[in-house]
């Protein structure tokens, strides 16, 4: 494709309907139809592509595939695309949740849709960016760039305290990256490079790993969210359209977990095992203390907002177990997130387009009205609880078993998030939708329209389907995980040693 | 054969699940009922084959599930006895149930729905008893939980019902959490989750510590507490027990199928099948012995007093799950299965019984309101008296076999064990408490005056479906319900002489085999039959004893229960309000939870972290800001002094470099 590659098509086909939607002239609704169209179109293209990516993708490799490379800016710093068992699969989640996001606005945006489409395919190129991108510089330039997009989207098409919420999220957001892109001159410094297949090669030393892992951390901690730095969270969930909370749950907070696999894990395993009590620490305290809040919410999405934290917290818990079963389960965790929060959202997104509220004391016995909401609700707020056959329990089963391994205590603790989980999804569920419906508001409710079916029905089947038969997702990630546990334990054997010939 | 017997429930399941509505509710309720009978047939034909055609133990794998590193879990479906007796008890039971609510259900404007959840129960318990791996096991596991949540929440109008099922899952996960530690322990120690390969580990395993939470401690005893743990749950055992009398807000057949017959059953289950794990851990089997004991009298205490005929069935249940586990936790594994096999017939029976005579009351379920009903339901009074009977352990029936034999072997135990004498004294009581409130039930619901017409108003018990009915009289049910009963009670009359050999006695290496594993110096069911004889003989006598005081207290002198509660209120009290277990852990846990939440919420995040970081940064900026707006004012001679103020700092710092 014109001297590039089929990754840097992922990238740049979004652009293309981009600059397809800026042609269209005037505002009328049939132009704006058409965007939409055009948007939707892209959206499933670019899904196609993935998927054909995917099938030149060899899943028994550990190494980088798909690899292309251009001179870029000169000197050190270059185009570098490439793909492995560990974004592989972000990269086809990024690309299938997209026509959801795109069909998810179809209705409920009705102000400046061309710009609003514009800036979600702006998003989805960045995103596609960061988890292909193989130079640290790049991936830096896509990592902060989808800031941009999506601080819009919150900004302008958000709720009553849009300004504040946005404002919120990029303040956070920045300030974390700001000490990353110190950490990366620092790197070209020892490297000489920003080319991350040589970065992954390259030792630095302890005390350097020290302070380049911290710097890190302060980035991907924000995104993830960790405790205590998650307060953005809630408020841009709340805020944010129903499409923008689908991808910043599903997607946005991914990028922090794949900056961990990519970056702070193989590069400085030395200074993640000795922060790994922290990251653990901070991690249990997630699960439990953003389980309890989520108990008292009373607006949906700042529940299901809480409740990503604490998913995240198994996650960024199964990662520092640096175990097999550990990393993959929390890459597992992590695609299921995507898949089973962004369907949360579009649920609450289902109601809010009737009600134009949040409040759960709004809602209840909707079953009635609504049973076909209520079977898709109850399937989602399953698989969120864990439950053995949903997607999610395979994530946090083998993130929960890679940790008991290194450390039954932080298992131990964790293992109370699957019980509060239970608590405060199984109560959202009996509020909204069980008990008498005899709120007058809600007296003529309409059940899924045929476009909300299609909308929930696929990412019902995927939450099944992975539950039963998580090999594709687990498959994909083995050999790739099993490299980098294996170099992680060498280095920690070679600081060992190097220990005990100096004493 | 064995894929069938699983898959049909499930079938069944989708085709009323997707298609319900479509196809209408008799449908529905046909083709379920259909499934689950042929399924039904199938078990019984693997059950002789395996039991006693001799046909080999097998587990074939049907597909993989996950594979990560070293773990590797298979979807497979394991066959052998212990397998063989679960899979004719679970769609036995479950195909009867089917069958009987159809016609206890015909007034449901949701039928569909109902039967969708009953087999989608069915299949989910087959996933558990026939599960080759721990992990698959817990699949069920939470699969039977999940079906126990959605039947008990089944009338969604009733606040009740919605609370009592969030309560049923959120107990049973807090025993899964023991549950998934085991499994993760179990993997550590055999670097497997397989059953084979487990078992095969388990004999080297035995007196080997390890290092887990901080202590060193005997590696089988502490997987095989987790592992108990959630057998407590799910079993409805002593502390997490508060689910199971919540959870009779269901509909009776639910109550019948889930919470007496199978599910709960399956922690029993679970211990048997890990019998090569906790033959190994005699200190855990101690544990399960002293809970299963407590249970089994703590439950019975409770069902002294309660007036719901639900309840009281329900805590009965609890209690003979305790027996159960005293079988199990004494060394006879066979015994507590042999328990669980009689005792599904039996109460199942009682469970059903008891809807034939909610259903003759119109809903209504206050034994107090009930009385001299044997002459207008003659037939359920029959199944419920056998069902008493086998309950009680009236000799040759059902019980008297199963749980007289527990009692038995606890005595023989407690030659070498404490916990087994306890268990010993605690089953005694229990079996006089079990035939006191039994025969209670039994004398309030069927004999003396009848109570209905009177106050019987539309209260709190019936606010579905029932309204229109202009005849209160009781009336018996339908035949599509009485047939199970009457199936049931050939179960609960016969199934103990029939099998009592093959089960505990003479046949029992050649029925197991391999599949319940008996350590070499465990004779227990030898000793068993050389207790004294006035050992054999005391629970026979203690049912006697209970019958009597039943029949004193309710037939002869009724006004003496009244004196009784009045003469010690505070012990009435207790007993009346389960020894207080609900308020105890709503003060220790629920509030506390919630309490912490809003602490966590509007302190920990909106104070300290929103007001320290973003909030608090944006604060002190605009303070700033403001600050040096004011320093604007706008008049010449303030600039004009700042200004001197500034260059006379200027040189002053000038002067003094130069001075050094």
């Amino acid at each position: 494709m014109f001297g590039f590659g089929l990754l840097s098509g992922l990238i740049f086909l979004p652009l293309v309907g981009v600059a397809f939607i800026l042609s269209l002239r005037g505002d009328d609704a049939a132009t704006v139809q058409n965007a939409r169209w055009a948007a939707l179109f892209t959206t499933i293209v670019t899904f196609l592509l993935s998927l054909w990516a995917w099938r030149q993708f060899d899943t028994a490799s550990a190494a980088f595939q798909l690899i292309e490379e251009k001179r870029w800016l000169g000197g050190g710093l270059s185009y570098k695309l490439g793909v492995d068992g560990m974004s592989m699969p972000f990269v086809l989640l990024t690309t299938f949740l997209m026509p959801f996001a795109i069909l998810a606005s179809w209705e409920s945006i009705t102000m400046r849709v061309k710009e609003y489409l514009i800036a979600f395919l702006v998003l989805e190129t960045l995103m596609i960016g960061v988890f292909c991108a193989l130079d640290l510089a790049l991936f830096y330039l896509f990592f902060e760039g989808g800031l941009i997009p999506m601080f819009l989207i919150i900004g302008i098409w958000g709720g009553k305290r849009r300004v504040y919420a946005s404002f919120k999220f990029f303040l956070y957001t920045l300030v974390g990256s700001l000490l990353m892109l110190l950490a990366i001159m620092a790197m070209y410094g020892v490297a000489g490079t920003t080319d991350i297949t040589v970065l992954l090669k390259t030792d630095f030393p302890l005390s350097m790993q020290k302070w380049l892992w911290l710097a890190f951390f302060a980035s991907f901690a924000v995104k993830m969210p960790m405790w205590p730095v998650h307060t953005w969270l809630p408020d841009a969930h709340v805020e944010a359209p129903t499409a923008g909370s689908v991808i910043l749950a599903a997607i946005l907070l991914k990028m922090g977990g794949y900056g961990f696999i990519r970056f702070s894990l193989p590069m400085f395993p030395d200074a993640s095992h000795y922060f790994s009590p922290l990251v653990w620490t901070l991690s249990i305290i997630a699960i439990i203390y953003t389980s309890l809040v989520a108990l008292v919410q009373e607006d949906m999405k700042k529940l299901i907002a809480y409740s990503s934290v604490a998913h995240m917290g198994f996650v960024t818990m199964g990662l520092f177990a640096m175990t097999q079963q550990g990393v993959q389960g929390a890459i597992f965790q992590m695609i299921s997130h995507g898949l089973v929060s962004g369907a949360l959202f579009l649920c609450v997104g289902v109601v809010y387009d009737r009600m134009h509220t949040r409040d759960i004391a709004a809602y209840g016995g909707l079953v009635q009205r609504m049973p076909l909401y209520a079977v898709a609700l109850m399937v989602f707020t399953l698989a969120n609880v864990g439950l053995p056959g949903t997607s999610g329990f395979v994530g946090e089963f083998l993130s929960l078993l890679g940790v008991f391994v290194v450390n039954s205590w932080v298992a131990g603790f964790a293992t109370t998030g699957v019980i509060l989980s239970a608590c405060y999804a199984l109560y959202l569920y009996r509020r909204i939708i069980f008990g008498v419906l005899d709120k007058p508001a809600l007296a003529a409710i309409m059940d899924l329209s045929p476009r909300e079916i299609v909308l929930l029905a696929p990412l019902g089947v995927l939450t099944i389907y992975y539950g039963v038969h998580p090999g594709p997702v687990l498959d994909a990630s083995a050999a790739s995980v099993a490299l980098l546990v294996k170099n992680y334990d060498a280095a920690l054997a070679a600081i060992k040693t190097a220990a005990l010939v100096a004493h | 054969m064995i894929n069938a017997i699983v898959f049909l429930p499930l079938v069944g399941f989708l085709i009323a699940g997707l298609f319900g509505r479509v196809i209408g509710a008799r449908p529905a309720e046909l083709v379920t009922t259909a499934l689950l009978m042929l399924a039904a047939v199938l078990a019984w034909v693997t059950f002789l084959q395996v039991g006693f055609g001799g046909a080999p133990a097998s587990a074939p794998v049907i597909a993989n599930w996950m594979t990560s590193g070293a773990l590797k879990v298979d979807w497979a479906f394991r066959v052998d006895t212990l397998t063989a007796v679960m899979l004719v008890v679970v769609t036995s039971v479950s195909s009867l149930v089917h069958l009987y609510s159809i016609g206890y259900m015909h007034e449901d404007p949701s039928r569909q729905r109902f039967f969708a959840y009953l087999s989608l129960f069915t299949f989910a318990m087959l996933m558990l008893v026939t599960a080759d791996n721990l992990v698959q096991m817990f699949f069920g596991w939470e699969g039977v939980g999940l079906a126990s949540y959605l039947l008990i929440g089944f009338w969604y109008e009733k606040p009740a019902a919605n609370a009592a099922a969030i309560k049923a899952f959120v107990v049973n996960r807090v025993g899964d959490f023991g549950f998934a530690l085991g499994i993760f322990l179990v993997f550590i120690l055999t670097k497997s989750v397989s059953f084979d390969t487990i078992f095969a580990a388990a004999p080297g395993l035995a007196n080997k510590s390890i290092h887990v939470f901080g202590m060193d401690v005997d590696a089988m005893t502490i997987t095989c507490l987790l592992l108990f743990m959630g057998a407590c749950g799910k079993s409805a055992q002593f502390l997490l027990h508060t689910w199971l009398p919540d959870a009779m807000e269901g509909p009776t057949p639910v109550s019948a199928l889930i919470h007496a017959a199978t599910m709960v059953t399956a922690g029993v289950f679970m211990v048997a099948r890990l019998s090569p794990l906790f033959e190994q851990a005699p200190a855990a089997l101690t544990v399960v012995t002293i809970i299963g004991a407590t249970t089994a009298f703590f439950a019975a205490t409770v069902g002294l007093v309660q007036n719901d005929i639900k309840r009281v069935i329900a805590y009965s249940t609890c209690s003979q799950l305790g027996y159960m586990f005293v079988g199990i936790g004494v060394g006879g594994y066979s015994l507590g299965i042999f328990h669980l096999f009689t005792h599904a017939f039996f109460k199942a029976l009682l469970f059903l019984g008891a809807g034939s005579v909610i259903h003759a009351m119109h809903h209504e379920q206050d034994m107090r309101r009930m009385g001299g009903l044997r002459k207008d339901i003659p037939f359920t009074f029959a199944m419920m008296t056998i069902g008493t009977l086998a309950l009680t352990g009236v000799p040759f029936t059902a019980g008297y076999y199963s749980k007289d034999g527990i009692i038995e072997a606890a005595y023989a135990a407690s030659a070498h064990s404490a916990a087994a004498t306890y268990a010993f004294l605690a089953t005694v009581i229990a079996a006089l408490l079990t035939s006191f409130y039994s025969w209670r039930l039994v004398f309030m619901t069927f004999f003396g005056e009848r109570k209905t017409g009177d106050d019987h108003g539309h209260d709190a018990h019936h606010d579905h479906g029932h309204d229109d009915h202009a005849d209160h009289a009781p009336h018996e049910s339908p035949l599509v319900m009485l047939i199970p009963l009457a199936l049931l009670a050939f179960g609960a009359l016969f199934a103990g002489l029939i099998f009592e050999n093959s089960f505990i006695g003479e046949g029992f290496t050649e029925f197991w085999r391999c599949s319940l594993f008996v350590a070499a110096d465990n004779h227990l069911l030898h000793e068993m039959h050389e207790v004294p004889a006035m050992v054999s003989l005391t629970p026979t006598f203690m049912m006697l004893l209970g019958f009597a005081a039943a029949w004193y207290m309710y037939i002869v002198d009724t006004a003496a229960p009244r004196r009784l509660a009045e003469g010690n209120p505070f012990l009435y009290r207790f007993l009346l309000n389960k020894w207080y277990f609900d308020e105890l852990y709503d003060f220790l846990f629920v509030r506390p939870a919630f309490w912490l939440g809003r602490l966590f919420w509007k302190g920990g995040d909106g104070r300290i972290i929103d007001g320290l970081g973003p909030d608090g940064v944006s604060a002190r900026v605009i303070d700033a800001a403001g600050r040096v707006v004011k320093l604007q004012t706008g008049f010449i001679f303030n600039y004009a002094f700042a200004m001197l103020i500034g260059v006379a700092a200027m040189i002053t710092w000038y002067l003094l470099e130069g001075v050094r």
